[in-house]
């Protein structure tokens, strides 16, 4: 081992060093540094040497009849060249790139859903190739407490330009006690299933009705959760999330200290056997919009919404590499009440709102090569809603139809097949094409869409 | 000396739960690590494995019933140099236990501790799910599995000190019987030294490195792409007339590829456990190498 001998060398020169004391701070500190450059420099490629060595030693192939663990590394030893450098400590870095060819058979402007209010973010893309979300994620433990990781987002803006949204940056700790965690910052609640997963890792290349119905596409905020995991063999979790209430479903949230927006969960789940696995979750967000936008009105009332779901995964024993079959349901039931607003140059439109809203979609999975995956889903809305007109002075000729909150009799549905091939576990490419009955009439939509995914081995959460 | 300090109140605090249950909970990421923890815990742990043998470790979901495993275990033993990397660090969060959390005694990564084969020059993911560490599956050379006795035995001590008598005894009987099989293994083996093979996957590089195998070549065109029949095609042709004694997958693995080659080449194809529990006769470690020797035995011509 060399490096004794050269550390007793630098040492050797900084000794010669030291009766410079006098000279000014600032010269000390540079020679320190420099001698630092050159320990790093120097332990660099010394590891480097001894990784050439080990190969060296494992291409001569010590003969069967040594003694064991001669040639395996000395106990508890650092791996060869762990830790040189600063970028070490890098954070866990995943770029993710995302497209679409988007082609539908009706106009997306007069996408709707009707019953429902659409927040300013659910919707149909626009037609055509387009970009989808780019994100960036990073992640890292901070210190023994505490993990942190943001996702910015980059989308064009309505206006042209770019812009970056922060999807997430949250703190959780690591290592309370009695199986307690704590997240902060913002992050997507945990409403029902999908919504806590990123749209690159959606099975569909676009969400759930009941995702753009429910939760405006995904429901992300800002606040606290604080949950605790049961010291049981089957997994039970329990949480209670206290929110900001600014976006979809809440919205317009006044300055109240623990926000507008309360959000309690359970989760559970479990093997059945080595094939099959099992989880479980209900859901109950409770929000007090003050001014929530969907379809030109305000909304002021109160807004539960309740999710349940399930998701079942088969791989033949375990082995999910060449077959695996996976179900996932989500059914959401809303109750709703209040008073909705619409103003404009002419006046002001007052409705009294009083609503039930439910909806739910399934879906199954099938891998059925390595890298081939065919789906089907089926989504499907219906709605119960009660609307009086109190008062109108503005340029509205029929506030009820415009509310959108008037069914006209149609129960939006859709159904939807994908294919997608995997090269690797960085890139995917799908097909999709689907039958949307949304709007009373059929569109007929056909989705092409892209993800790569750089850097970080993403994880897998089930 | 900080760190001492630091220590000594922390293992109160964990010992003094055990002392009230009685067993140490170990969470093993690979049924290997499992079965070498009831060799040196023994009556002493409670033993979980979060995968088994017909199951690909780099590729598990962070699934509920690893979660609520890993939140009581008292000692995690994984492979470590990135193999989990897909599922174990979002599990260790999820799963919110101080007692496991890296740094901590509760969570050894066996490979990580070692000197590793096949350390990539660049990383590069064109080349494949390549790992930066180095090739993690050291558990196939029994040298090595000695070692890994040896770094379980410390953290057992570590966390369960109590026990430390009944682990230093657990550990001397293993490594006893171990080395007495290993000398019985080598002599068995001396005809495979300089031998070639063609590996499905490069899991075995360990195994290939402690009975002096050399790799004539790799089913997957890449680490972790599956194989194709370009790469296959070439394969033939590389190795028509080139005297290869065998193609060796796991059992776990697709059999197709090297029946394939096999039936062109007419080189034998062999299934091996992968680990233990790959196989019927593969029940602990000893098994597992008793049982990958058996099979390399029956291609001795």
């Amino acid at each position: 081992m060399p490096s004794p001998l050269i550390r007793a060398a630098l040492a050797g020169c900084l000794l010669t060093v030291l009766p410079a004391a006098a000279q000014p701070a600032g010269e000390v500190a540079e020679l320190k540094r420099m001698i630092a450059e050159m320990q790093q420099r120097y332990e660099a490629r010394i590891s480097a040497l001894e990784q050439r060595l080990a190969r060296y030693e494992a291409a001569s192939a010590p003969a069967p009849a040594t003694p064991a663990g001669t040639d395996a590394a000395p106990a508890e030893a650092p791996p060869a060249g762990a830790g040189v450098g600063d970028n070490a400590f890098n954070p866990a870095l995943t770029l993710i790139l995302q497209g679409r060819l988007n082609q539908y058979s009706l106009d997306p402007a007069g996408y709707a859903l009707p019953g429902f209010q659409l927040g300013e973010e659910a919707g149909l893309a626009d037609e055509g190739p387009g970009l989808g979300e780019s994100e960036l994620r990073l992640g890292a433990s901070v210190d023994p407490l505490f993990y942190a990781e943001a996702t910015f987002a980059f989308v064009d803006s309505a206006t042209g330009g770019a812009s970056v949204e922060i999807e997430e940056a949250y703190g959780q700790t690591l290592s309370l006690p009695w199986g307690l965690g704590l997240r902060f910052g913002r992050f997507y609640a945990e409403t029902g299933y999908l919504n806590t997963r990123h749209s690159h890792a959606w099975d569909f290349a676009d969400e759930t009705l009941t995702s753009r119905a429910f939760l405006g596409g995904q429901y992300r905020d800002d606040g606290l959760r604080l949950s605790w995991l049961a010291p049981t063999d089957t997994y039970l979790e329990l949480g209670v999330e206290l929110l900001r209430g600014d976006a979809f479903p809440a919205g317009g949230a006044d300055d109240e200290s623990f926000g507008e927006a309360q959000n309690a969960y359970l989760r559970a789940g479990l093997d059945l056997n080595e094939s099959h696995s099992l989880l479980l979750g209900l859901s109950w967000l409770r929000t007090r919009p003050g001014e929530r936008e969907g379809n030109g009105f305000a909304f002021d009332g109160e807004s539960d919404l309740a999710i349940a779901h399930l998701v079942w995964k088969w791989a033949p024993q375990g082995d999910s590499t060449r077959r695996q079959f996976i179900f996932q349901g989500e059914y959401f039931h809303r109750d709703e009440s209040g008073l909705l607003s619409h103003e404009d140059a002419a006046g002001v439109a007052l409705l009294d709102y009083d609503g039930v809203q439910q909806g739910f979609y399934a879906q199954g999975i099938y891998k059925f090569l390595p890298r081939w995956r065919a789906g089907v889903r089926y989504d499907r809305l219906w709605s119960d809603n009660t609307l009086a007109l109190r008062s109108n002075t503005s340029g509205l000729t029929d506030p009820l139809d415009e509310s959108g909150l008037d069914d006209g009799g149609v129960e939006p549905s859709r159904l939807s097949a994908m294919l997608d091939f995997s090269p690797s576990e960085f890139s995917r490419l799908r097909l999709q094409y689907a039958l949307d009955e949304s709007r009373g009439e059929t569109d007929h939509q056909t989705l092409l869409q892209y993800i790569l995914s750089l850097g970080t081995h993403g994880a897998h959460p089930y | 000396m900080y760190c001492k300090r630091k220590l000594l109140p922390a293992l109160i605090l964990l010992v003094l739960p055990l002392l009230a249950r009685g067993e140490v909970r170990v969470f093993a990421c690979e049924p290997e690590w499992a079965a070498l923890a009831r060799e040196v815990g023994g009556e002493r742990v409670e033993v979980y494995s979060a995968t088994t043998a017909m199951q690909d470790p780099h590729r598990i979901q962070a699934r509920p019933a690893l979660i609520a495993r890993l939140r009581r275990a008292d000692l995690l033993i994984c492979t470590g140099a990135q193999l989990e990397s897909g599922w174990l660090p979002l599990l260790l969060r999820r799963a919110r236990n101080p007692a496991v959390q890296p740094g901590r005694p509760g969570h050894l990564l066996i490979a990580d501790q070692m000197r590793l084969l096949e350390r990539p020059e660049r990383l590069d993911r064109s080349r494949g799910d390549i790992h930066a560490a180095g090739n993690p599956h050291v558990h196939l050379d029994p040298r090595r599995i000695a070692t890994a006795a040896r770094l379980l035995h410390q953290r057992l001590n570590r966390v369960d000190a109590a026990s430390a008598g009944d682990y230093t005894r657990n550990l001397e009987h293993f490594l006893a019987g171990w080395e007495a099989a290993m000398a019985d293994w080598n002599r068995r083996a001396a005809w495979l030294r300089g031998q070639r093979v063609v590996v499905h996957h490069r899991g075995w590089s360990y195994l290939l490195d402690w009975l002096g195998l050399t790799e004539a070549g790799v089913l997957e065109p890449l680490p972790g792409v599956p194989p194709s029949a370009t790469h296959l095609a070439a394969l033939r042709e590389h190795l028509a007339g080139e005297g290869v004694l065998a193609i060796l997958r796991a059992t776990y693995q697709d059999a197709r590829p090297s029946q394939w080659l096999s039936g062109q080449t007419g080189i034998p194809a062999v299934a091996l456990p992968f680990t233990v529990g790959g196989s019927e006769d593969a029940g602990d470690l000893r098994g597992l190498f008793e049982a990958i020797l058996h099979r390399l035995e029956g291609l001795r011509r």
